[in-house]
């Protein structure tokens, strides 16, 4: 194929020429791994797409998928690029409410969904969606009664139908597109307002693809997992661009709770996960290695240190003692090779996180067992692709280098500036809020407030805008402080207040896996989530560890005034279902601030207990109301450079 | 999946049945008819008869009394392998499993009565024995689908939480392919979500495949939701027959739930 002429329909179609029987696509069903070669992958996405123009579908139009990471839904996307068509992925979770404004903004009139469950969604919403006019379905499981919407199957039949009829037609559909077509549309994930259209060409995605596998070496021969929400762009990337640019093998899991299953049969060479995803697998393996046998934990306990200690040099191929290389080399065999056979990463060449901090602790003791984990920054706007950390060059408070083709400047407030290939085209219908994110020489405002470290690697700091000023001046960034909080694996999410405030204050969310453990071990019974978070003594844990971050904070020069002075334990998890968080896991700041503002009041009243009553909204879409009596607690601060208290 | 659930013709019928262990009477002299596809429900006050008369459809009990018509054919009692081999699987009030198997050799032992291998076949796993299973594989990898426990599917199933055995025991009687589901208080003990998935479960069964059932249930909103008819037991008598509708605004029915002055 031409350079520069690559759009992912013709990818496709070159990989099935040049690799026609190589595994394009895995899917776990009926318990056996499915296998789709490019050759049959082509052939499925040309009758799909001889469907979807059967049934109306044109040149320009938008096609919503919505559901978890199915071959079929994939292969969707290929079908509406192929008819010069645009994907929508959309958050399979989201409840019915949330998908009419994308629907609306997006005037979907197709939509490819996975099973039942997303069809009474969108047909709960019919009324307020009046655009969306065709409905198809993946899994016919209890559909039969349904009238007017129309199977997957039956979809392809017709498209084979179409085809016979019209045999050129596919190809030249193929031939009219151009890279500079916009080949997906995703949606930000709203955490400032309305969720916005990106739209990304294909040039933009091919060429981020290009560079983060030339960079990591990928190739026809690896193999990833699919299985974060198809809606968000590290997906997107990792799941469909670098798949059709690489043409490696995608592999679909059975069901979203056999994904650590289906991890270890398929054993990818090359892994994405958010920070979370990692701290619960290692959660997990330090509450089994708890219950385990005397001599298995000290095993354990014992290598692990050894890990600690030389394991992540030996990655990055430092120099280290001979006598710590055979421990390691024993290690290796005893525990650490096992361990990753466990949790799938046997034959892990690359591993990377983003989307959120990951704790110095967590990072290097994956890095140490021998998993090469990394970091890369990037947004919707820019393909997930901006700072990528190249082998040997890995330190977890940064993401790394600016990326092969891309340009990283810091503007005078501290804002990290992008311009590259990869940008966006334009958030969809909003000339407004392209205008304003695009300056007129070219460079995108990511909206994070960052700076370049001695090595020339880039550090994200905060959000620019969340980044403010405590009364005495001195500056104040939530993030940073709410993030060494979560380091602590009993705090599952924290919200730190302070902007225009003589002192800092924090609300805790725990962790009711890690606290729920350590409440057991005490022998502390315990009724739910809000029973414990109100103990005592789980107050004093925390307390423990807030004094920790003061004493971190203390020491780092300009931060000594944001230490946590008064916190408390929220009676209720955030929950994106109550807008607290974005469906991505981000907490809404300002949402929070407004509907918990008597706790506010409290903890900078100086008060002791506060009552409160809130609003939740079960998995089942009912609503309930929680209330409790918050004890707010005081925690210890430190003098300004005192390390000593750390 | 080609079932349509239109209720049809009566497929069991019961006539005049009586059970009695020594002087103590469990059922007495009770009839009702059970039609194909339709939901039926028993309910009634604990100790009125209802598991005994689970029992007596699947041939555990030999009622003293009465006659069983099935599929048009009268008989003084069922046993219970010809149950089985007619189509009829049962769940029980009590989970019966074996808790130290996995999930999936549990489902695959309600496939039993479709093999045809030898024991020394089965033993050494050897041609036919080997066909079967892998046919027999399918179905029940179906059964795992449907219900949606392909994430315990090794799992021994003593170490799973209450509510996912009952639905393992529910895999285990829909690997068999039943005509005819005896449900004896499937969703007991469980909170509320989980009786929301069995009701689902239940109802998608009775849809997709057309089976019959057969359930006994305390949780009346839960009864009167997904039935189609009711039987309702009090002291081993049948007191209440009918629509939901009917049985709710019955005055016999409301007296033995809710107690009268004597």
């Amino acid at each position: 194929m031409e350079e520069g002429q690559e759009t992912f329909p013709r990818l496709m179609l070159h990989h099935a020429t040049v690799r026609p029987d190589h595994p394009a696509t895995r899917e776990k069903d009926l318990g056996i791994w499915q296998t789709w070669t490019w050759r049959q992958v082509a052939d499925e996405v040309r009758a799909l797409a001889c469907g979807l123009a059967s049934q109306g579908f044109r040149r320009g139009m938008h096609l919503a998928i919505i559901g978890d990471n199915r071959p079929h839904l994939y292969w969707s996307m290929l079908a509406a690029e192929a008819l010069g068509g645009v994907p929508v992925p959309m958050y399979q979770d989201a409840p019915a409410a949330e998908l009419v404004y994308v629907l609306n903004d997006a005037a979907i009139a197709y939509a490819l969904v996975e099973d039942q469950e997303q069809v009474d969604k969108l047909r709960e919403i019919a009324a307020q969606v009046p655009s969306l006019t065709h409905i198809f379905y993946d899994d016919p499981r209890g559909m039969r009664d349904y009238a007017g919407v129309m199977a997957y199957e039956a979809l392809v039949a017709a498209g084979r139908e179409f085809d016979r009829a019209h045999p050129e037609f596919f190809e030249a559909e193929v031939a009219k597109g151009t890279p500079d077509d916009v080949s997906a549309m995703l949606y930000t994930s709203g955490t400032t307002g309305k969720p916005k259209g990106v739209c990304q060409t294909h040039r933009a995605f091919i060429t981020a693809a290009r560079g983060s596998c030339e960079f990591d070496g990928l190739g026809p021969n690896d193999s990833v997992v699919s299985y974060l929400p198809m809606a968000w762009v590290g997906d997107h990337l990792f799941s469909y661009a670098q798949w059709l640019y690489a043409g490696f093998t995608i592999n679909c899991p059975e069901s979203g709770d056999t994904v650590m299953t289906d991890l270890r049969e398929i054993g990818p060479t090359f892994y994405f996960a958010p920070p979370r995803v990692f701290e619960n697998l290692l959660t997990q393996v330090i509450i089994r290695m708890e219950d385990a046998g005397a001599i298995k934990r000290w095993m354990f306990e014992h290598f692990t240190a050894v890990a600690r200690r030389c394991g992540a040099e030996i990655l990055d191929g430092k120099p280290v003692g001979i006598a710590d290389r055979v421990q390691y080399a024993i290690g290796n065999v005893a525990v650490y090779g096992p361990l990753r056979n466990v949790l799938g990463m046997s034959r892990l060449r690359v591993a990377y996180t983003a989307g959120a901090a990951i704790g110095p602790d967590l990072f290097r003791f994956y890095r140490s067992i021998g998993v090469n984990l990394k970091q890369f920054y990037g947004s919707t706007e820019t393909c997930a692709y901006v700072c990528l950390q190249p082998d040997g060059g890995v330190k977890f408070d940064t993401v790394g280098l600016p990326a092969p083709g891309v340009e990283v400047k810091i503007a005078a407030n501290g804002e990290v500036l992008v311009k590259g290939p990869m940008l966006l085209k334009e958030y969809y219908r909003r000339p407004d809020a392209t205008a304003e994110s695009i300056d007129a020489a070219g460079y995108f405002h990511t909206g994070d407030a960052g700076l370049f470290d001695a090595g020339g690697h880039l550090k994200i700091i905060d959000r620019a805008k969340d980044v403010g000023k405590l009364a005495s001046g001195a500056m104040f960034a939530p993030n940073y402080i709410e993030n060494k909080l979560k380091f602590f694996p009993h705090i599952k999410e924290a919200v730190a207040f302070g902007d225009g405030r003589d002192q800092v204050c924090a609300f805790v969310n725990i962790d009711l896996g890690s606290v729920g453990n350590w409440a057991e071990r005490r022998q502390l019974a315990y009724s739910g989530y809000t029973d414990l978070a109100a103990k005592p003594e789980v107050y004093a844990l925390i307390r423990e560890c807030v004094e920790k971050v003061n004493a971190e904070l203390a020491a780092e020069g300009g931060l000594a005034d944001s230490q946590v002075r008064r916190f408390l334990i929220l009676h209720k998890e955030l929950d994106p279902d109550d807008d607290e968080l974005t469906r991505t896991r981000k907490v809404r700041r300002g949402f929070v601030a407004e509907k918990y503002r008597t706790l506010i009041d409290a903890l900078y009243a100086g008060r002791k207990v506060q009552h409160i009553e809130t609003q939740v909204k079960f998995e089942d879409g009912r609503t309930g109301l929680v209330a409790a009596d918050l004890v707010i607690d005081d925690a210890k601060t430190f003098a300004a450079g005192d390390r000593k208290a750390a | 999946m080609t079932a349509v659930r239109t209720i049809g013709d009566v497929i069991l019928e019961l006539r005049n049945i009586s059970l009695a262990f020594g002087g103590v009477k469990a059922l007495s002299d009770i009839s009702f008819d059970v039609r194909e596809h339709e939901v039926r429900a028993i309910i009634g006050p604990n100790g009125a008869g209802k598991s005994s008369l689970l029992n007596v459809i699947n041939g555990v009990y030999r009622p003293q009394q009465g006659t069983i018509v099935f599929h048009g054919v009268p008989r003084r009692d069922m046993n219970t392998h010809d149950a089985a081999a007619q189509g009829i699987a049962r769940t029980f009030q009590n989970i019966a499993l074996f808790r130290g198997m996995s999930v999936l050799d549990n489902i695959m032992a309600g496939r039993n009565l479709k093999m045809q291998a030898t024991f020394l076949e089965q033993a050494i796993w050897w041609g036919r024995a080997q066909r079967e299973e892998l046919a027999n594989r399918r179905k029940v990898e179906e059964v795992i689908d449907f219900l949606e426990i392909q994430h315990i599917r090794k799992t021994p199933v003593g170490r799973l939480p209450y509510g996912l055995q009952k639905r393992v025991e529910l895999a285990r009687a829909l690997a068999a392919e039943p005509k005819l589901l005896l449900l004896d208080e499937p969703m007991a003990g469980m909170n509320v979500e989980e009786k929301q998935d069995m009701c689902r479960f239940v109802l998608d069964v009775n849809d997709q495949y057309g089976t019959t059932i057969v359930l006994i249930e305390h949780d009346m909103g839960v009864v009167m939701d997904i039935s189609d008819r009711v039987v309702v037991l009090d002291y081993g008598r049948k007191i209440g027959d009918g629509t939901p509708d009917e049985v709710r605004s019955s005055q016999a029915v409301i007296d033995a739930y809710l107690g009268v002055a004597h």
